[in-house]
C-alpha cells in the first residue's frame, strides 16, 4: 500500500431511467494522497458532484446502480453496512456545501450545531463540546467566537456561515475534507479567505482535501493535482504547474484559453469550447468531447483511454505520442508575449 | 437590561479586562483623565455578556406577536373568558346561589324585596304553561332561568369549562398525532408513508361533521374501548377523541409536505454527511422546524374545535348531560327561543367571541411565526 489514503478504482454510476440505463459517471478512478489537496474541475454535469456524493455513499436513489470500489485506507466503502458508513462520515470523511445559506440547520445556533457534531462522534460532554467549538470558531476566523457561538445561521453573513460550515466539517478532525464548491456562493474577497483557511488547514490537520469548482482561479490557487472530468469521466489528470501550464487535452485548453488574460492586449471576445456538453443519455460514440472538439480526427469514434505524457495524463489521441503540436504553438504564444 | 444588570453586579471581576489594552482603552486613555470614568465607560462600550446578541428565532417572534395590538387584545380576551370559566364553582357557590345541575321548578328569589316565582305560570292562553323567570341583571338569575329552573349565567360558565377544555385538549391531541404522523411519513417514506398517508384520505373522505356525528353517535351508546382502557359515554374524553381524531389530516398532511421538503433541504444532507444518527437527525433537524406550523396552527384549530364540540353538544351527542357545554346550553335554549331568547343566544356570543379571539390569535401567531406561511387551514 501506497501513501493513498483515498483510491477510487472503476467507479461508474448509472441511474435506470424510461429510455434505458444512464450513465453518469463511467469508470473513474483516482487516487488521494494524504495531506493532499486535488482539484475536481468540469462543467456543470460533468460529474463531479456525483463522484462526491458516490464517496459519501449518498446516492440514496433506489433507481442508481453503483459500482466499483472506493477504498478508504483500504476499506471498500461500498461494501460498509449503514451503521460503519455513518461512524465514518463526519469522522472520517467530511463533507462542505457549496452553500452555506441553506446548509446550516435554521432552528439551531450555529455553536450548538458544531457542538452536536462533537457530541456524536467523539462522546464529548456539553461544556468540553462548547469549549472547543468556541475554539474551533476562531481558528475559522469568525471574530469573538465566544458569542458567534450563540448566533442563529440567519444572523451570519454568507462568508461566516462557510466558515461556521468548515467548522463543523472539521470539528471531528476528519482524514478527508470533501469541498464541493465551497466558494462558488460566496463573494470574491470572501473566496480568497475561505482558500487560504482551507490551506491553513491542511497545514495544521494534514486533512487532504478535494475539492469540487468550475473555477479555474481556485485551482490554480491552492490545488496540487488536478483532475478535469468531462461528461463523466475523467479526461486528463496531472500535476497543477503541468496540467494548467501544458493541457494536453483540447478541453483543458479550452478552459484554460477562455480565462480572461491577466497581461496583454485584452481580447475582443473570449475564446470558448462551442456548443455545449452532452446530455448523460446522448453521449456520442466513442470521445464524447468529439463534437465540440476542434482537432477531432478519425481515430475519435473509438473511446480514448488515459494516455500517458510526461508527468500527467490525457485521455485524448492526440497525446498518443507525447505532447502533439497546438501544445508548441501555444507555448510559442505565450513566449511572444 | 442584561448589560446594566451585568456591569453592575460585579463590577471588580471586569477591573483586568479593562486594563488589557485595546483600542477603546487607548482612545479613551488619550482622551480623558480620569480613569475611573474611563473605565465605566468601557464597560458600556463593551459589554462582554450574550445580551448584545441579536434574540434567536423564538424571541424574535414572540416580540413580533407582542406589537400585533389584534392578536394581543384577543388573547387579553381568551384569558379573561378562561377565567371567568374558571371561577365557575365560585360563581354557583356565591353568587348564584343554586345548583346549576339540579332542576329547580319551584323556587323563588327575591328580586329588590320581591319575592318572584322561578317559574312564572303563564298569564296568557289556558295559563298551563310556565314560563322561566327572564334576566334579573343581578346577582341571582343573571340571565334568567332555563326550561328547568337552572341559572343560566352558572351554566353558561359551567359549560365554557367544558367547552374550552374539550377545545383543548382535542387540540392537542390533534396536533400530537398530526405532528407524528406527518414528520413520521415524510420522513421515512415508503410504505410506511403509503400506509399512514391512505389512513388520512380515508379520515380526509369523510365530511368532518359526517364522520364526527357518525362516530359521536356510536360511541356514545357503549362508550369507547382502547385496550384495557374503557371510556365511559358521559366522558368528556370521548368528544375530545372524537374531535381530535377527526382534524388529524388536516394538520398531518401539510406537516408531511414540510418533512418531505426538509428531509430533501441541504442541512440534513450535510448533517447525513457528518454522519447524524437518523434519529437525531429526525428530533434535531426536523422537529424544530416543523413545531413553528403546530403552533401556528394550534390557535385556528382550538377554534374549529370549539366549533365542532359545539354542535356535537347541541345535538346531544357532544358532552352529555347533566355537564353543560355552550353547545348544550343552545339546545335547552331553542324551546325557550320565543320567550327568553337570551338563553340560546348567551352561548351563542361566548361562543362567537371565543372562535373569533382564536382566529384573530391564529392570524398574529401565523404571522409571528411563519411569515412565508403559505398555510390554508380547510374549514370542515
Amino acid at each position: 500500500m501506497s501513501d493513498n489514503i483515498l483510491e477510487i478504482r472503476d467507479l461508474t454510476v448509472g441511474f435506470r431511467t424510461e429510455q434505458g440505463p444512464v450513465e453518469i459517471l463511467k469508470g473513474v478512478s483516482f487516487d488521494v494522497k494524504a495531506g493532499e489537496i486535488v482539484s475536481v474541475v468540469g462543467e456543470s454535469g460533468s460529474g463531479k458532484s456525483m463522484t462526491s456524493l458516490a464517496v459519501m455513499r449518498l446516492i440514496t436513489d433506489p433507481n442508481a446502480m453503483i459500482s466499483g470500489t472506493i477504498r478508504y485506507k483500504g476499506r471498500n466503502l461500498p461494501g460498509l453496512s449503514a451503521r460503519e458508513m455513518r461512524k465514518l462520515r463526519g469522522r472520517q470523511i467530511a463533507m462542505i456545501f457549496q452553500d452555506p445559506m441553506t446548509a446550516l440547520t435554521p432552528v439551531h445556533t450555529i455553536g450548538w450545531q458544531i457542538a452536536e457534531q462533537m457530541r456524536v462522534h467523539l462522546g464529548l460532554g456539553a461544556k468540553v463540546a462548547r469549549k472547543r467549538s468556541v475554539e474551533l470558531l476562531g481558528k475559522m476566523g469568525i471574530p469573538d467566537p465566544e458569542r458567534a457561538y450563540d448566533r442563529y445561521p440567519h444572523h451570519l453573513s454568507g462568508g461566516m456561515r462557510q466558515r461556521a460550515m468548515i467548522a463543523m466539517a472539521i470539528s471531528c478532525d476528519p482524514a478527508i475534507l470533501i469541498a464541493d464548491e465551497p466558494t462558488t456562493a460566496l463573494d470574491v474577497t470572501v473566496q480568497a479567505q475561505i482558500l487560504d483557511l482551507l490551506q491553513d488547514l491542511r497545514r495544521e490537520y494534514g486533512s487532504s482535501i478535494i475539492l469540487i469548482t468550475h473555477d479555474m482561479g481556485v485551482v490554480s490557487t491552492i490545488a496540487d493535482r488536478v483532475l478535469v472530468m468531462y461528461s463523466g469521466r475523467i479526461i486528463e489528470h496531472g500535476a497543477k504547474s503541468d496540467l494548467l501550464d501544458k493541457p494536453q487535452h483540447p478541453y483543458t485548453l479550452g478552459l484554460m484559453r477562455s480565462i480572461p488574460p491577466m497581461t496583454g492586449e485584452r481580447p475582443r471576445r473570449l475564446p470558448s469550447i462551442p456548443g455545449s456538453p452532452p446530455l448523460p443519455g446522448k453521449r456520442p460514440e466513442g470521445c464524447s468531447f468529439r463534437p465540440r472538439c476542434e482537432f477531432s480526427f478519425s481515430k475519435c469514434s473509438a473511446v480514448p483511454p488515459l494516455y500517458r505524457c510526461n508527468e500527467q495524463f490525457a485521455a485524448c489521441f492526440l497525446a498518443e505520442h507525447g505532447s502533439h503540436q497546438w501544445q508548441r504553438n501555444l507555448a510559442e504564444e505565450r513566449t511572444a508575449k | 437590561m442584561t448589560t446594566a444588570s451585568n456591569t453592575s453586579a460585579d463590577p471588580a471581576s471586569k477591573v483586568p479586562e479593562a486594563e488589557q489594552p485595546n483600542q477603546f482603552n487607548v482612545q479613551i486613555a488619550n482622551g480623558e483623565a480620569s480613569s475611573a470614568f474611563a473605565q465605566k465607560r468601557l464597560f458600556q462600550l463593551r459589554p462582554k455578556d450574550k445580551g448584545n446578541n441579536p434574540r434567536g428565532p423564538w424571541k424574535t417572534a414572540f416580540s413580533r406577536l407582542l406589537r400585533d395590538k389584534l392578536a394581543v387584545a384577543s388573547f387579553v380576551f381568551l384569558a379573561a373568558i378562561v377565567l371567568s370559566t374558571a371561577s365557575a364553582t365560585y360563581y354557583a357557590d356565591h353568587i348564584s346561589q343554586t345548583d346549576p345541575f339540579q332542576s329547580n321548578l319551584d323556587g323563588q328569589i327575591e328580586i329588590n324585596g320581591d319575592p318572584a316565582e322561578i317559574m312564572a305560570a303563564d298569564s296568557e292562553g289556558l295559563g298551563l304553561g310556565v314560563t322561566p323567570i327572564g334576566p334579573t341583571w343581578t346577582g341571582q338569575y343573571l340571565l334568567g332561568a332555563d326550561a328547568q329552573g337552572r341559572d343560566v349565567a352558572a351554566r353558561l360558565l359551567y359549560g365554557g369549562q367544558n367547552s374550552l377544555i374539550v377545545a383543548f385538549a382535542s387540540t392537542a391531541l390533534c396536533l400530537v398525532l398530526a405532528g407524528v404522523i406527518g414528520t413520521v411519513s415524510g420522513f421515512l417514506g415508503g410504505i410506511v408513508d403509503t400506509i399512514l398517508s391512505r389512513l388520512l384520505d380515508i379520515i380526509w373522505a369523510f365530511p368532518i361533521y359526517l364522520l364526527a356525528i357518525s362516530l359521536s353517535i356510536v360511541l356514545i351508546s357503549t362508550g369507547l374501548q382502547i385496550g384495557p382502557f374503557h371510556i365511559p359515554s358521559n366522558s368528556l374524553l370521548l368528544p375530545i377523541t372524537i374531535i381530535g381524531v377527526v382534524y388529524v389530516p388536516y394538520v398531518a398532511r401539510p406537516i408531511r409536505g414540510q418533512v418531505l421538503t426538509l428531509a430533501k433541504s441541504d442541512f440534513v444532507l450535510a448533517s447525513v454527511c457528518l454522519g447524524m444518527p437518523t434519529a437525531r437527525i429526525l428530533v434535531r433537524d426536523i422537529l424544530p422546524n416543523v413545531v413553528t406550523t403546530l403552533i401556528v396552527f394550534a390557535p385556528i384549530m382550538m377554534s374549529l374545535s370549539i366549533l365542532t364540540e359545539s354542535s356535537l353538544s347541541f345535538l346531544s351527542i357532544g358532552v352529555q348531560p347533566p355537564a353543560a357545554s355552550w353547545g348544550t346550553i343552545i339546545q335547552d335554549g331553542q324551546g325557550l327561543l320565543y320567550t327568553r331568547p337570551l338563553v340560546a343566544i348567551a352561548p351563542g356570543l361566548a361562543i362567537i367571541i371565543t372562535v373569533l379571539c382564536l382566529n384573530f390569535l391564529g392570524d398574529g401567531v401565523k404571522d409571528a411565526f411563519d411569515p412565508k406561511a403559505k398555510l390554508r387551514v380547510g374549514k370542515g
